[in-house]
């Protein structure tokens, strides 16, 4: 495939994750503190919520197949993965977040069943959609072109 | 003679998320500012040379050399909370100058009240943006002109020297004050400050130290 293609399909692809609410604007702030000093700085950063988003999901299942669920326990991974979520971008796991907080203050067992399996679907989408924006990303530089900023007239 | 040396701001940033530690770091480099940062309130006051205990002469023998121009802290973290950070910082002769701001991913006014009251200089919502990053070196500069102010030149009368006006410009005609913080609950720097040493019916009025203001 051409650089220039390569380029627009980046472009592209980009733009859709912030039509479908995938990603919101905190994304491009994350772009912005990127730069030649700091290169790999989008990639560490979801890396690391990546790690901490899976630890806190697994977390999260043991906690509620307890036969008596610790809200108190609960709550606080929750609300991490919210802060995590909203530091990236992930919108949409961190509106998931939001949801499943409610049903923890109403300590509904059965709601924050549901609700884990919503941030789970979420969190995979999410994880899916960047891992591809990363590899076209790494395609490009492999074929020596430059990583295309982000337009913001959408 | 009262140029403010070209050295960068030292911040010290707080907060328990390896993740959001990452992203303040980040942004504060942007902003041209040396960053310390650590995991725990317990850490932040270590590295500011503060033991834990009220021994005052503990904290003598204890100090370190470090300048920093502004703590900036996350509200929720376990042990102690950045609200108790900025207790413990506002409660020390040796550091109670040091801005701090606190950052939480909650909006909840009385805790933004709460912070304010207790002397930090801004709130900020997660996540922490650019923009918001840009309003700290005002913060920052009021230390450094702060220390420039303080240089032995006592020989010199108590006037007005550029800096020190720009101070003094900064705080507004107390009645507009009172009209700001009916209106906002979130205010920032010595504005805030001011005011509240205004509305507090048991502290007797505060006398402004070494700004003279010229009619």
């Amino acid at each position: 495939m051409e650089l220039a293609q390569m380029q627009k399909s980046l472009q592209d692809y980009t733009k859709s994750l912030f039509l479908e609410g995938v990603l919101d604007s905190q994304f491009l702030q994350l772009q912005q503190l990127q730069d030649e000093s700091n290169p790999d700085f989008v990639s560490q950063v979801v890396t690391l919520f990546f790690q901490d988003s899976d630890r806190i999901l697994n977390d999260l299942s043991l906690s509620l197949d307890q036969q008596v669920v610790d809200f108190k326990k609960v709550d606080p991974h929750v609300h991490q993965l919210k802060g995590s979520s909203s530091s990236i971008g992930a919108q949409r796991v961190k509106n998931a977040c939001v949801v499943f907080r409610s049903f923890c203050e109403q300590q509904n067992v059965e709601a924050c069943h549901r609700c884990l399996q919503q941030v789970k679907q979420e969190y995979y989408l999410v994880k899916n959609r960047l891992e591809t924006l990363f590899k076209l990303e790494q395609q490009i530089v492999a074929s020596g072109g430059m990583i295309p900023a982000m337009e913001l007239g959408f | 003679m009262g140029m403010v040396r070209e050295s960068q701001f030292h911040v010290l940033a707080v907060d328990d998320s390896h993740l959001d530690r990452k992203m303040i770091e980040r942004l504060l480099q942007k902003s041209s500012c040396q960053v310390t940062t650590v995991d725990t309130g317990s850490k932040a006051l270590e590295f500011l040379g503060l033991r834990e205990s009220n021994d005052p002469n503990a904290l003598e023998t204890h100090q370190q050399e470090v300048e920093i121009n502004l703590i900036i802290t996350d509200y929720c973290m376990p042990g102690m909370t950045g609200y108790d950070l900025l207790k413990k910082v506002k409660e020390s002769a040796a550091f109670r100058s040091i801005p701090v701001v606190i950052m939480s991913s909650e909006n909840v006014p009385a805790r933004i009240s709460r912070c304010l009251e207790e002397g930090a200089e801004e709130f900020f919502l997660k996540p922490v943006k650019l923009a918001d990053v840009t309003k700290l070196k005002p913060h920052m500069m009021k230390t450094k002109l702060k220390k420039e102010g303080e240089k032995p030149s006592e020989e010199e009368n108590a006037t007005l020297k550029p800096e020190e006006s720009l101070v003094v410009e900064m705080i507004l005609p107390l009645n507009q004050e009172l009209e700001l913080e009916q209106k906002e609950p979130m205010l920032s720097s010595n504005k805030r400050k001011a005011m509240e040493e205004v509305i507090s019916a048991d502290r007797s009025r505060p006398k402004y130290n070494d700004i003279t203001t010229s009619a």
